[in-house]
C-alpha cells in the first residue's frame, strides 16, 4: 500500500529573501520570554514571582483549566520582568538568562521499555506538554485525553518556511526518541509526513508511520494531511507536533533536560543576515534581526501566511521556526484596479500578468491590495484548500455563528491556518483565519 | 502625481472619522478608491494579499463587454440605415448607433450608482463595485429604441428590489441587469417585444422589416437571414445581444482571466444544444414540428440573447451556483430551458432571460443538495469510525 499522499489544490508562493542553508550557533541572548498568547484559550496561573531564580525546566505557569500542561523555563535565569496587557492578561514572560544553561535534572528514561504513564508524566512535568496540540480546535492538547493518532509534519511549504530536514539533520537521535515517546501516548499511530522529493533524511525512522507528500502549499499543513491520512470526525481527538519539538521531547528521554531548542530561518526580503540561527525558544527580535532598520518594516514572528507580527523589542513566538522581515506596503498606487497592471505584486489571479512568470520570485510587501467587499466570487477559496469540504459555506456558517451547519460542513477538520491561503486569495479580502479562529473558539464553549 | 494625493487627502479631512460629514464617506472613498488603491496594510490574517480586488475583478467583466458593446452600436446604426438607404458608411451607422446607446448607458449609470451611493452611505458600507457591470450589461440587453425614462425606471426596480432589498452585492437571488430586462419586459411588453422595437426607428419608416428571427420563426415566416449573419450578428436585436462572435471572443477572455466560469458557459451550450438536436429529431420519430423545432440546432446557438446571456449573465457568481458540480448543472438547464422556451412559448420568443432567472431561483437548491453529499459522506464516515469503535471494544 502506498503512504504517499498527493495534493494538487494549492498555491506555492515565490518570494524573495529565502533563508540561505547555512546553520549558525546563535550567541547566548541577555533575555528569553515564554509568550502565554501562544497558547490558544490557555488562561495562564503563575507559580514563580518576578526576581526568582529558576532553572531550564523550571515550571514557570500552568494552565488554569487543564492544570497538568505546564510551561517552563526555556533557559535558567533571572526572572525579570511579566508584562501584562489589558485586563492584566499576561503577555510575556522575561527570563533574564545566566551566562550558561543549568539544567533542572529528569533523569534518562527509555520511553519505549518504560510504563506509558510515566513516559506521559515526565512529558508533562518537564514541560513537553506546551509542544502537543489538539485537533480539532488547534488548542494545546488536553493530557486527561487519549488521543486517536498522532501527525508529525516534517516538512514545510509555506512560502521562505524553514527546512525540516535542515534543521532536524543533526538531531536524528532524539527526534527518533520523541517519535518512541511520542508513540506511548496514543494507542493509533504516530504519523510522520515527509517531503517527497526530499533528500531523505528521514527515510531511516522507526516506529511510525512515514508519508511522502508531493504538491503545492498547504501540503504540509498537519490539518491537510489529517484529511487525507485518518480524517477527524465528530468527538474525536488527534495531536500535533512540530517535528523540532520532537526532538526536543527526545532529548527529554536521551539526556534528562529539558532542552528547548529552536533553530530560527531569519528570512524575508528586508532581512539582511539571512540564515538558521539555532537559538533557544523566546529569543529577542532585536538580536536576531541585528542592525537592519525596521522603519516600514513587518518583522512577522513565522512565516507570511500564518504568522504573528512582533516589534523589535518583542520575543519570538514559542512554536515558529521562522523570523520574517517584509516591507510594509502602506503607500497608495494610482489605478491600481486595472487588470494586467502593477504585475511586480503576485497574483493568482489571471488579471495580472504574473502568471506568466512561474520561475520569477517577487518582493512582497503588506498592502491589502483593495478593501473588503461582499463575497462576490465562487471558486477560488476550493482551489488552494485540498480538503473535501467547502470553504465558503463553512466560512458562511462560521459568521453565521450556525453550529449544526458549522459541524456539518467539517468545522472540525480545519485549523486557521488551513484558511491562510484563502486570506491570501480571496477578491473580496475577508479574513478566513479570523473567521474560523472564532468558529472554532465557538465550538469549543458550546460543544467543548 | 504626488499633489493629486496631496489635494485628496486634504478634500477627504471632513469626512474623516468623527468629523462633521463622516457619514458621507462610502461616497468619498469609493471615488477615492476608484483613483488609487489604498495604502491599507494587513491586520490580522495573513501578511501579504493577492493582487486581486473585486474593482480588478468588475473591470475585467466591463473590458469583456467592449467589443461587444463596440459592435453593437455599429450594428444599431447599420440595422437602421440598411432599410432607408442602398450603401452604409460605416462611421455613418457607428456615429448612429453610439448616439442612441450611449444616452441609455449614462441613465443607466447614472440612476444605478446614485441608488447604490445612497444605500451605502444609509447602510454605512462602503460602495461594491458590482453595479459597474450591471449598469453596462442593462442599457446592453434592452431593444435599441426603449424610451430613456422606462430604463430608468426599470434599473430603480433592478437595483433596489432585486438587489437592495436582499440586502445589496453578493446578496441578491436573481441576476440585477436581468431583473431590469424582466421588469420593462411585463411592465411595457409594446416596448419590448413585436416587430417594431429591435431596429431604431422601425416604427416611424415604412417599408422596414425589424423582426428577430426567433419572431420571424415563431409567426412561421421564412428567415432570410444565414447563419454567418447570425454568426458574426447582422442581425436586428436587442442592443448588445445579436453578435455570438463576439460573445465567443468575450468568453475567451473571461475563461482566460478566470474570472467567468467555463463550466457554465460550456455546460450551457451543451444543454441548448441538446434540447435543439431533441427538437430536430422530432421528424424522424414521426412528429412533423413546425419551423421553431427544426430550426437547426447549431442556429439556435447563435441566435437571439442565448449567447450574450450565457456568457455574460449566467456566469454571473452571485447568482449563480456556487459549487463546482452546481455549476454543471445550473449551466446545462439554462441552455436546455432557453431553447425549451423558444420553441413552445410564441408569446416569448426570447426563452434565455426566463430560463437563468429561472435558474438563479434554483441556483441555491442545486448547491444544497451538492452540500448535501458531502455532508452525508461526513456523517457516514463518522458513522463507521463509531461502529470500528464499538466492535473493537466488544
Amino acid at each position: 500500500m502506498s503512504n504517499d499522499i498527493r495534493i494538487n489544490k494549492g498555491l506555492t508562493l515565490r518570494l524573495k529573501g529565502e533563508a540561505e542553508k547555512v546553520l549558525v550557533d546563535a550567541p547566548r541572548f541577555k533575555t528569553y520570554a515564554v509568550k502565554p498568547p501562544d497558547f490558544h484559550a490557555v488562561i495562564p496561573k503563575m507559580v514563580v514571582k518576578e526576581g526568582a531564580k529558576v532553572q531550564a525546566g523550571d515550571e514557570l505557569f500552568f494552565s488554569k483549566y487543564t492544570g497538568e500542561v505546564r510551561f517552563t523555563s526555556p533557559v535558567s535565569g533571572t526572572l525579570k520582568e511579566i508584562k501584562r496587557g489589558e485586563k492584566r492578561r499576561i503577555l510575556e514572560v522575561v527570563i533574564e538568562a545566566d551566562a550558561s544553561d543549568s539544567y533542572r535534572e529528569f533523569g534518562t528514561m527509555d520511553p519505549l521499555s518504560a510504563d506509558a504513564d510515566a513516559v506521559k508524566a515526565r512529558i508533562l512535568e518537564s514541560g513537553g506538554g506546551a509542544f502537543l496540540n489538539q485537533r480539532p480546535y488547534d488548542i494545546p492538547a488536553d493530557p486527561k485525553d487519549t488521543p486517536k493518532a498522532i501527525f508529525v509534519s516534517a516538512l514545510n511549504t509555506a512560502p521562505l518556511s524553514a527546512d525540516v530536514e535542515f534543521i532536524l539533520k543533526d538531531r536524528l537521535d532524539a527526534f527518533q526518541a520523541g517519535l518512541n515517546a511520542l508513540s506511548r501516548l496514543t494507542p493509533g499511530k504516530v504519523h510522520v509526513s515527509v517531503a517527497g522529493n526530499g533528500a531523505g533524511t528521514f527515510s531511516g525512522l522507526q516506529n511510525v508511520e512515514i508519508h511522502k507528500v508531493f504538491g503545492p502549499h498547504p501540503a504540509a499543513n498537519v490539518g491537510v494531511q489529517i484529511h487525507k491520512i485518518d480524517p477527524i470526525n465528530a468527538g474525536e481527538r488527534v495531536w500535533t507536533i512540530k517535528p523540532e519539538d520532537v526532538a526536543n521531547i527526545g532529548d527529554l528521554f536521551l539526556t534528562g533536560r529539558f532542552t528547548a531548542v529552536r533553530t530560527v530561518a531569519v528570512c524575508g526580503s528586508e532581512a539582511k543576515d539571512r540564515k538558521y540561527y539555532r537559538t533557544i525558544i523566546g529569543a529577542p527580535v532585536a538580536e536576531l534581526i541585528g542592525d537592519v532598520s525596521t522603519k516600514d518594516v513587518r518583522i512577522i514572528s513565522g512565516d507570511v501566511l500564518t504568522g504573528t507580527q512582533v516589534n523589535r523589542d518583542q520575543y519570538l513566538g514559542f512554536f515558529p521556526n521562522e523570523l520574517t522581515l517584509i516591507p510594509e506596503g502602506n503607500q497608495y498606487r494610482m489605478f491600481g484596479w486595472l487588470p494586467f497592471t502593477y504585475n511586480n505584486i503576485p497574483s493568482n489571479s489571471r488579471t495580472s500578468l504574473t502568471w506568466m512568470f512561474p520561475k520569477r520570485k517577487y518582493e512582497v510587501n503588506t498592502n491589502l491590495h483593495g478593501e473588503e467587499r461582499a463575497l462576490v466570487v465562487t471558486g477560488e477559496m476550493e482551489e488552494v484548500l485540498p480538503m473535501d469540504l467547502f470553504p465558503m459555506q463553512l466560512l458562511k456558517a462560521c459568521m453565521g455563528a450556525d453550529i449544526e451547519k458549522m459541524e456539518n460542513l467539517g468545522i472540525y477538520e480545519v485549523a486557521p491556518e488551513d484558511f491562510a491561503l484563502i486570506d491570501y486569495v480571496n477578491t473580496s479580502k475577508i479574513e478566513a483565519q479570523e473567521i474560523i479562529r472564532l468558529g472554532l473558539d465557538l465550538m469549543i464553549t458550546e460543544v467543548g | 502625481m504626488e499633489w493629486i494625493r496631496q489635494k485628496l487627502d486634504k478634500f477627504k479631512e471632513p469626512f474623516a472619522k468623527g468629523k462633521k460629514l463622516e457619514k458621507y464617506s462610502p461616497a468619498i472613498n469609493a471615488l477615492d478608491t476608484f483613483l488609487y488603491t489604498p495604502n491599507h496594510t494587513t491586520q490580522k490574517g495573513a501578511h501579504i494579499r493577492d493582487a486581486v480586488d473585486l474593482k480588478r475583478v468588475m473591470i475585467t467583466v466591463v473590458i469583456a463587454l467592449i467589443p461587444v458593446l463596440l459592435f453593437s452600436m455599429w450594428n444599431t446604426g447599420y440595422q437602421y440605415l440598411k432599410q432607408i438607404q442602398p450603401e452604409v458608411d460605416f462611421w455613418d451607422a457607428f456615429g448612429h448607433g453610439a448616439m442612441e446607446i450611449l444616452p441609455m448607458i449614462v441613465v443607466s449609470y447614472a440612476v444605478g450608482l446614485g441608488i447604490e451611493f445612497a444605500f451605502a452611505i444609509f447602510r454605512g458600507h462602503e460602495v461594491n463595485e458590482g453595479y459597474l457591470v450591471t449598469g453596462l450589461l442593462i442599457p446592453m440587453i434592452m431593444p435599441v429604441g426603449l424610451p430613456l425614462w422606462m430604463l430608468a425606471i426599470s434599473v430603480v426596480f433592478a437595483v433596489i428590489i432585486g438587489k437592495e432589498a436582499f440586502g445589496g452585492t453578493g446578496m441578491n437571488i436573481l441576476n440585477p441587469a436581468l431583473t431590469a430586462r424582466a421588469f420593462a419586459f411585463f411592465a411595457y411588453p409594446t416596448y419590448m417585444s413585436g416587430n417594431q422595437v429591435w431596429v431604431m426607428n422601425a416604427a416611424k419608416v415604412d417599408g422596414v422589416s425589424g423582426e428577430t428571427i426567433l419572431g420571424t420563426l415563431a409567426a412561421g415566416q421564412p428567415v432570410e437571414y444565414d447563419s454567418m449573419d447570425m454568426f458574426m450578428g447582422l442581425i436586428p436585436g436587442s442592443v448588445s445581444e445579436t453578435s455570438a462572435v463576439l460573445c465567443l471572443l468575450g468568453a475567451l477572455f473571461l475563461i482566460f482571466t478566470k474570472v467567468g466560469s467555463w463550466r457554465i458557459m460550456l455546460s450551457a451550450v451543451i444543454g441548448a444544444a441538446a434540447m435543439g438536436l431533441i427538437f430536430n429529431a422530432l421528424p424522424m420519430m414521426g412528429v412533423e414540428g413546425n419551423a421553431l423545432t427544426n430550426f437547426p440546432w447549431y442556429n439556435h446557438l447563435i441566435v437571439g440573447g442565448l449567447a450574450f446571456g450565457i456568457v455574460y449573465m449566467a456566469t454571473d457568481p452571485v447568482s449563480a451556483s456556487q459549487t463546482l458540480k452546481g455549476k454543471w448543472i445550473y449551466g446545462f438547464l439554462i441552455g436546455f430551458f432557453s431553447v425549451m422556451i423558444r420553441v413552445f412559448n410564441p408569446a416569448y420568443p426570447e426563452g434565455v432571460m426566463l430560463a437563468i432567472l429561472l435558474m438563479n431561483v434554483f441556483a441555491p437548491t442545486i448547491d444544497h443538495y451538492v452540500i448535501q453529499a458531502n455532508i452525508k459522506r461526513r456523517l457516514k464516515r463518522k458513522n463507521e469510525g463509531i461502529n470500528a469503535q464499538i466492535n473493537t471494544a466488544v
